[in-house]
């Protein structure tokens, strides 16, 4: 079913530069939204304040199933992920890096090793299940984040550039893995790019954001 | 030189006869340093936790603190720790002057500023992204700061590694609290400064020889464990 990601009337500034305001969307349970824009125009503040890292300034940020808000707490927050332009891997292994949001919510050590190697899979890293994380290429590092993401089986999955500094070969598998999870999984995915083409691509709505506030495209 | 040369023949002879009273006094000493480092490790880890994930008033004045606190001489601990253990004392009471108990104590009181203060450095320094990646991945405040510490493990060792090399090498404190009494609160140190006292350098010299392998092995260990630290964080931008 997945969940409806409400945005409303949302502002933020820091130290005094205003970055979003009066920002108001609703991202629709199980949609694919692609969201553009220039440099410096609020992408990145916009997810944070989506996905609950940080509260905004004025407005509000509302997390709906069916007719009922969800209040923000860690329950909820363990129904999305985001996966950051620069993914911060733990110190361990790659397998041990895709357990650890499984291991965190107190699951089975077998369903821990089956979702593990599901998402490794998805992604083709399963030839590196055992490698350290900190001696993969920068696009597998990615890929990584994105198996890491997956694995918790998201609702809404929220991706910040997961292909600005990665070759075409592993942009090209993130973008196969994000098309067939958005084939098989009832899902909400919110993908930040400045690639319209990746944009095309993928297929879903095309956001802009512009002077603080979102656009649609198409 | 002769005497040198005679000495240390004589401290060979007593290490490899595995000389129970020299043995005793290594095992006393390790005994001593390694409770107070986990007295010290058991308070200091979770304070370096709190002072680098949390914001609260005085977490300034505090790590001031603990840093100076690094620099503490051991004779000023042995000191103030005499003064309150003295029978006269606020806790003569307890009568811990001249036991082991004084003896960690002071140790302890000299590694805790350490490991606390090199564990906070190492923990701040763990890449803000790890905490962000266990935040969004769902843990919770806990699970977060968990995350964080055992990313900074490496750096954490090495605190503790080098609070032990500081407080098994030490002498003033132990020697005023200890008092230096055989088979019972003799530890390397103050033994090799009371046989040297005494002109019996063979027992000293022997001693002298087991500190200077620890702190070489506390030296090994302690880059080991830094190489290891060294070790690409798996955060790239690009190849």
């Amino acid at each position: 079913m997945g969940l409806t990601v409400q945005l409303h009337k949302i502002a933020k500034a820091y130290q005094g530069n205003r970055i979003l305001a009066d920002c108001s969307y609703t991202f629709a349970a199980g949609g694919a939204y692609i969201l553009m824009g220039d440099n410096g125009s609020g992408k990145s503040t916009l997810f944070r304040l989506a996905a609950l890292l940080e509260p905004p300034d004025q407005g509000e940020v509302r997390y709906l199933q069916g007719d009922l808000t969800l209040p923000p707490d860690i329950t909820l927050k363990r129904r999305l992920t985001m996966v950051f332009p620069r993914v911060g891997v733990f110190s361990r292994s790659v397998s041990e890096n895709v357990a650890y949001g499984l291991k965190i919510r107190g699951l089975p050590r077998d369903r821990v090793r089956e979702q593990v190697a599901r998402a490794l899979e998805e992604v083709a890293l399963s030839h590196k299940t055992h490698q350290p994380a900190a001696t993969l290429s920068s696009g597998e590092t990615m890929r990584l984040g994105l198996a890491r993401a997956l694995a918790v089986e998201p609702e809404v999955l929220f991706l910040d550039e997961p292909t600005t500094h990665i070759d075409r070969a592993n942009t090209r598998l993130i973008e196969d893995c994000l098309l067939q999870t958005l084939r098989e999984r009832a899902l909400t995915l919110i993908l930040i790019t400045h690639d319209p083409a990746q944009a095309h691509r993928l297929g879903g709505r095309r956001l802009l954001l512009q002077e603080g506030r979102i656009v649609e495209v198409d | 030189m002769e005497t040198i040369f005679q000495g240390l023949v004589s401290a060979v002879r007593l290490i490899a006869g595995f000389n129970p009273e020299l043995l005793g006094i290594i095992f006393l000493s390790l005994q001593v340093s390694g409770l107070a480092l986990g007295a010290a490790s058991a308070l200091g880890l979770p304070l370096a936790a709190l002072l680098a994930l949390k914001r609260f008033p005085l977490r300034g004045l505090l790590l001031g603190l603990l840093n100076t606190g690094m620099g503490l001489p051991p004779v000023v601990v042995g000191l103030l720790l005499y003064l309150i253990l003295s029978r006269s004392g606020p806790l003569g009471f307890l009568e811990l002057l001249y036991t082991p108990g004084a003896m960690i104590i002071a140790q302890t009181i000299l590694a805790f500023p350490i490991v606390t203060s090199l564990s906070h450095a190492a923990i701040v320094g763990v890449d803000p992204v790890i905490r962000l990646a266990a935040q969004t991945l769902g843990a919770t405040p806990r699970q977060e700061a968990a995350a964080v510490v055992r990313e900074a493990r490496y750096g954490i060792g090495a605190a503790v590694i080098a609070a032990f090399g500081r407080v098994s090498a030490e002498v003033g404190a132990v020697l005023m609290v200890g008092g230096n009494i055989a088979h019972y609160t003799r530890v390397m140190t103050t033994a090799i400064a009371l046989e040297t006292d005494k002109g019996n350098f063979d027992l000293g010299i022997a001693l002298g020889i087991i500190l200077l392998t620890l702190s070489l092995l506390v030296t090994v260990a302690l880059r080991a464990v830094q190489r290891r630290g060294r070790a690409p964080t798996g955060v790239r931008l690009w190849d």
